[in-house]
């Protein structure tokens, strides 16, 4: 019996402190892991000229206008290359959160350009770690200006270049995001017999968030030796991105003048050592959602 | 020695039973709506996770951010990175009880009126909250509901002048939760 009572009152106050413990009731339900994917690691699906690793989501429509000024080096007398520009109209749709197709026009060479780009890794933290996100993408571009020399037999297909590219990338923190860009441009004319119809490049590109609506961005495409005439060079970008409600404006300087792939890659003549190289640029990204997402 | 050891029991069996039951969800729906002139938003979730205490009336309950669902892509990845800071915070608590929890009967079927207070927690600041609530008891099951506002700015939310007009100062926030009763 009096056994017993001391094994009772430790029950007793065994339970006392099960119910001090219990303060915390959620923990009761243990914890479940999901799957975050990554998002946000660019404010929009470019960089500067290069694709960003984001996808335009699902159901949205991003309508964008971009413009290359003419170079800097003239001051106020042109007002610093405002009076001159190349202009690309595009549109961007996200058949799904993995799956964007774009379309576009640019003035220079009067180039129509097209697109498919899919993410088939996702960066995720959670139940699924995954350290990366990685999209492929191709381009197709058609320059419909007329042929420079009419009298010489002209093929249709000599208009055509074509674009491959992988898109590695991680964000590494809130702020910092950085992507590689192996890629191969095909171009089925080339100028000289010296110049190759297949020319490699490695795009690196990065941005930095300076506020929660403000980024920092910057890209560069190195041409791997020996494929290109000398006069051609590497683009080097650097912009601010700036994101307002339903419009991301990025604002850069280049030393391309060229909005697509094949051209801003293998065609560019400018470069970084002079003011004559150097071009201001925007791209304004206006997304509708053309395809509400069912919240039930 | 009998005396103590048969109060010794009862106290056992008495302390059994007050805690006897807890219930808990984790698919409690909460919706919040921001109303302007301009602009209607709203999102859901489904996956909010509560518990509630049967002897005492202590509740609470968490919600990943990241979860709520919004008719547009653009304005769930804003309210993750510009205004909620999901990354920074990535979940949203209550911690409170149901004030008046003696004239709310769980064994007994019907409809209570509830008063719940207690600290809710968003964008990493804590408040001290309290509404009305609906109890709907049925066998052993807790239907709940509550509706209560919200002033964004309280929880340090900014909203920037360029949007003021699109999102409401004040949010409605709306719960449902059906608890069932807790196996542990």
């Amino acid at each position: 019996m009096k056994s017993l009572l001391p094994f009772l009152l430790f029950t007793i106050l065994f339970q006392n402190i099960a119910v001090a413990q219990e303060e915390d009731l959620l923990s009761l339900l243990g914890e479940e892991e999901t799957t975050e994917y990554v998002n946000a690691s660019f404010k929009t699906n470019r960089v500067i000229n290069l694709h960003s690793l984001e996808s335009t989501a699902y159901g949205v429509l991003d309508f964008k206008i971009n413009h290359r000024f003419s170079p800097i080096s003239e001051g106020f007398y042109d007002l610093f290359g405002l009076d001159g520009a190349n202009i690309r109209l595009g549109l961007d749709y996200g058949v799904s959160d993995v799956l964007t197709i774009g379309a576009g026009r640019s003035s220079q060479d009067k180039t129509y350009d097209g697109y498919i780009k899919y993410k088939f890794l996702r960066q995720s933290t959670g139940k699924k770690n995954f350290p990366f996100t990685a999209a492929i993408l191709a381009t197709t571009t058609l320059k419909s200006i007329r042929w420079a020399n009419p009298d010489r037999e002209n093929y249709f297909s000599s208009r055509l270049s074509y674009c491959w590219q992988m898109i590695i990338g991680r964000k590494f923190t809130e702020s910092f995001s950085l992507q590689l860009s192996p890629t191969v441009v095909h171009r089925n004319l080339v100028k000289t017999k010296a110049e190759k119809n297949d020319v490699y490049a490695l795009g690196a590109a990065g941005r930095i968030k300076l506020s929660k609506r403000v980024a920092l961005n910057a890209e560069y495409i190195y041409v791997l030796p020996d494929q290109l005439a000398p006069e051609y060079k590497n683009a080097l970008s650097i912009g601010f991105d700036i994101e307002t409600g339903g419009h991301v404006f990025q604002l850069h300087f280049s030393n391309s003048r060229a909005m697509v792939e094949p051209a801003f890659i293998t065609e560019n003549t400018r470069s970084w050592d002079s003011l004559e190289g150097i071009h201001f640029g925007f791209n304004i990204s206006r997304v509708f959602t053309l395809k509400r997402k069912n919240l039930d | 020695m009998k005396r103590v050891l048969i109060l010794s029991c009862m106290l056992v069996i008495i302390a059994h039973a007050s805690f006897a039951q807890k219930y808990f969800t984790k698919t409690g729906q909460i919706s919040f709506y921001s109303d302007t002139p301009l602009e209607k938003i709203e999102a859901h979730t489904k996956s909010a996770t509560c518990v509630l205490d049967g002897s005492n009336g202590k509740m609470e309950f968490a919600v990943l951010i990241k979860s709520f669902q919004f008719e547009k892509a653009l304005m769930q990845e804003h309210f993750n990175e510009n205004y909620m800071e999901s990354n920074k915070f990535p979940k949203s608590t209550f911690k409170g009880q149901i004030d008046n929890f003696n004239s709310v009967d769980l064994s007994k079927n019907g409809r209570y009126n509830a008063k719940v207070s207690g600290q809710l927690t968003i964008h990493g600041v804590t408040k001290d909250v309290s509404t009305d609530a609906i109890i709907q008891v049925q066998g052993d099951k807790l239907d709940c509901q509550s509706t209560f506002e919200v002033a964004v700015a309280d929880y340090g939310i900014t909203i920037p002048a360029v949007v003021k007009d699109n999102i409401a100062k004040v949010v409605k926030i709306k719960v449902m939760a059906n608890l069932e009763p807790l196996k542990q």
